[in-house]
């Protein structure tokens, strides 16, 4: 009993012995996650963090990254602002980390990119969709897709699937990704000959938007463009059918939360986002991350921030294992060189910015339930 | 004409809320000269406790919507005399920036309490449609049953407080702790059993509009007394800070300004351009709209 447990002992510190007389780092690879784990934005955070863990330790248990397993060490920014730059200087100074994982939301990626870019530390972002997080720098990578892509995607979809020609488009100013997206919807959605007739805005953290919806109602619109996050679009549809707007309301990647239903309830009937995947999705793929997640977290089935959480750790060790070596440098070209990427999210190209080129999902809400209505090709 | 109508409903509830809160602020300036900064917390308890007792009453009823708002006024009245007993009144000697300072902490204390996941967490969560839920058409206006139901409790509410405060007996001691407190305890005025009457008066109410608050706007987190809480303390100082009637005159004329504004493309300035009026206001009114100017006597 003694012999056998000397020995483990022996055998489980040689590898920590043999990393630091012969290697200048140490036995784990370091990686820093930043993920709004409580505050307003928590079901982003929380849904990212459990695909980026699953990732993780599916890729220790197959013996880790270049024969050493993954240390992640994550960071709650509370959903707040300033938080994740605080955290981010952290996780590069203090743990060293070789990359960061993180944010979902492009206002706090925002925060993050111009610290790794500066200390030369990659990030990859999970989900957040604006095209100024890359710009940002060439050790900036995220993969899914961009703003222009998607907010293309609702204005196509809107005008020939939902045969919509008049459109109101509810703006949150105080969010990154919220402009953004608005923007581009409205640019293509004008280009096709459609009309915005009217355009309203509002701030993150409000909670009446009524004055805006009875103005929206007042212009007799068809739709409602809200490129939000959940925490207000589910607001937002119970004040609108409140007020008696009944028109169909879509939205980006941001309303996907199961909040959206929760809050929203009935008043989220037949109204569409789009996104970045389905679990409803046959392909092979995503049907095993699917078991693989629901196993792990008692049932729960995977959203598209956990599908990206998942999908952008896989990314980053791929990206090692091709570099052969943890040099952030090094990793960074490896990165960047990806091609042909097969993710749980689809098969991902990285182009010269550093974005992600892969298909959309249009998802629309149906029986209390969120439903796969059609996929869009890049 | 129709979407004007409709926004002055949308106004007249905002504006009910925020003079519900408003008169927490102003009762116990009143009777104190300090400002409750817990008062916005006070709010968001009161919400919380409409979640957590909706959940055991039956939704969508008459008996269990006005129980729950009971029950959470109740919860309010007591946490308020509970934070005037430990917090503010082994200080009552002490300058008064301490106190206000003590506020400024139990405001925090409740909120971080509150974000513990334990607790209730930090995330939003849906509040239960406690009362039965009508929307009536009524020639291109929509009526909605909750934004009346909060107008109405409101108006009950305030003349409840009027008859109170100008009627009975611990009314008439609050007027007079609030007038002169040491002649006030001279004539055999208790004024601890006046003061703890004040918070639990001035908290059921926050409780009161914490529950309409939430089932107008169906979600309930942690931090969602800090805004709301700020808007009723400025309509506190705008309709005159220590006067009844001036605060929910105040409410109500922050909540129509903030709705109209909101309405128009001036839309995220709302809060900027509220709060300008009211600087302008306070400009050429200092005591507020229906504050008495007081002269130190010396």
């Amino acid at each position: 009993m003694s012999f056998s447990l000397r020995t483990f002992a022996r055998l489980a510190l040689l590898p920590v012995i043999s990393a630091s007389l012969f290697a200048a780092d140490v036995a784990s690879i370091k990686v820093g996650e930043i993920a709004s784990l409580t505050g307003k934005e928590a079901a982003f955070g929380q849904s990212s963090h459990k695909g980026t863990l699953l990732a993780v330790e599916e890729l220790n248990a197959a013996g880790g990254v270049l024969g050493r397993p993954i240390d992640l060490v994550t960071e709650d920014n509370q959903s707040k602002a300033g938080e994740s730059a605080t955290a981010a200087r952290k996780l590069i100074s203090r743990d060293r980390v070789t990359a960061l994982l993180g944010e979902v939301a492009s206002s706090r990626s925002l925060e993050i990119a111009p610290i790794a870019q500066s200390s030369k530390i990659p990030m990859i972002s999970p989900a957040s969709t604006n095209p100024k997080v890359t710009a940002i720098g060439n050790y900036v990578f995220r993969v899914c897709f961009i703003d222009p892509y998607q907010g293309t995607v609702m204005a196509k979809f809107a005008k020939s699937e939902l045969h919509l020609k008049k459109v109101a488009v509810l703006t949150s100013v105080s969010s990154a990704y919220s402009v953004g997206l608005a923007k581009y919807f409205k640019e293509r959605f004008t280009a096709d000959g459609g009309d915005i007739a009217i355009e309203q805005k509002y701030s993150e953290g409000d909670k009446d938007f009524r004055s805006q919806l009875t103005a929206i109602k007042a212009a007799g619109v068809e739709g409602v463009f809200v490129p939000g996050y959940y925490s207000e679009a589910a607001l937002i549809a119970k004040q609108a059918r409140e007020l008696g707007l009944t028109v169909p309301l879509f939205g980006g990647d941001g309303w996907e939360a199961p909040q959206l239903l929760e809050i929203g309830g009935a008043a989220m009937e037949g109204n569409y986002y789009s996104t970045h995947y389905s679990p409803e999705d046959n392909a092979p793929a995503v049907q095993g991350f699917v078991k693989r997640f629901k196993a792990r977290f008692g049932g729960e089935t995977p959203d598209a921030m956990a599908a990206l959480g998942y999908d952008s750790a896989v990314f980053l060790a791929d990206g090692i294992k091709r570099a052969g070596v943890t040099d952030p440098a090094a990793v960074r070209d490896a990165l960047a060189a990806t091609k042909d990427f097969a993710g749980v999210t689809g098969h991902t190209e990285i182009d010269a910015n550093r974005n992600a080129t892969k298909a959309a999902v249009i998802v629309t809400i149906k029986d209390g339930r969120f439903k796969f209505f059609q996929s869009v090709a890049p | 004409m129709t979407e004007f109508i409709q926004q002055l409903l949308n106004a007249l509830s905002l504006g009910a809320i925020y003079a519900l809160i408003a008169l927490g602020y102003t009762m116990v300036y009143g009777v104190l000269r300090f400002i409750n900064f817990a008062h916005s917390d006070v709010f968001m308890v009161g919400a919380v406790t409409g979640c957590f007792l909706g959940k055991y009453l039956p939704a969508g009823t008459w008996w269990g919507g006005l129980s729950c708002l009971l029950g959470a006024m109740i919860v309010c009245a007591l946490l308020g005399m509970l934070i005037e007993r430990l917090a503010y009144r082994p200080l009552r000697a002490s300058p008064r920036l301490n106190v206000l300072i003590t506020a400024i902490g139990v405001s925090l204390l409740l909120e971080y309490t509150f974000q513990n996941e334990h607790v209730f967490g930090a995330a939003p969560r849906a509040f239960p449609q406690i009362f039965p839920e009508v929307v009536w058409q009524v020639r291109g206006l929509t009526l909605s049953s909750n934004q009346l139901l909060v107008i109405g409790v409101a108006l009950v509410l305030m003349v409840a407080l009027q008859f109170i405060v100008f009627r009975t007996r611990i009314g008439t001691a609050m007027r007079a702790v609030s007038l002169n407190p040491r002649a006030a305890q001279l004539v055999g005025i208790n004024r601890d059993v006046v003061v703890a009457f004040t918070f639990a008066l001035g908290s059921a109410l926050a409780g009161a509009g914490g529950i309409l608050y939430a089932l107008n706007y169906q979600s309930v987190e942690p931090l969602m007394g800090v805004m709301p809480g700020l808007k009723a303390f400025v309509a506190a100082v705008l309709g005159g800070i220590g006067n009844i009637p001036g605060a929910a005159l105040g409410g109500l004329l922050i909540g129509t300004i903030e709705t109209f504004v909101g309405g128009s493309q001036l839309s995220t300035y709302k809060d900027a351009i509220a709060f300008a009026l009211l600087i302008l206001i306070l400009v050429f009114r200092p005591a507020g709209l229906l504050g008495r100017r007081t002269i130190e006597k010396v």
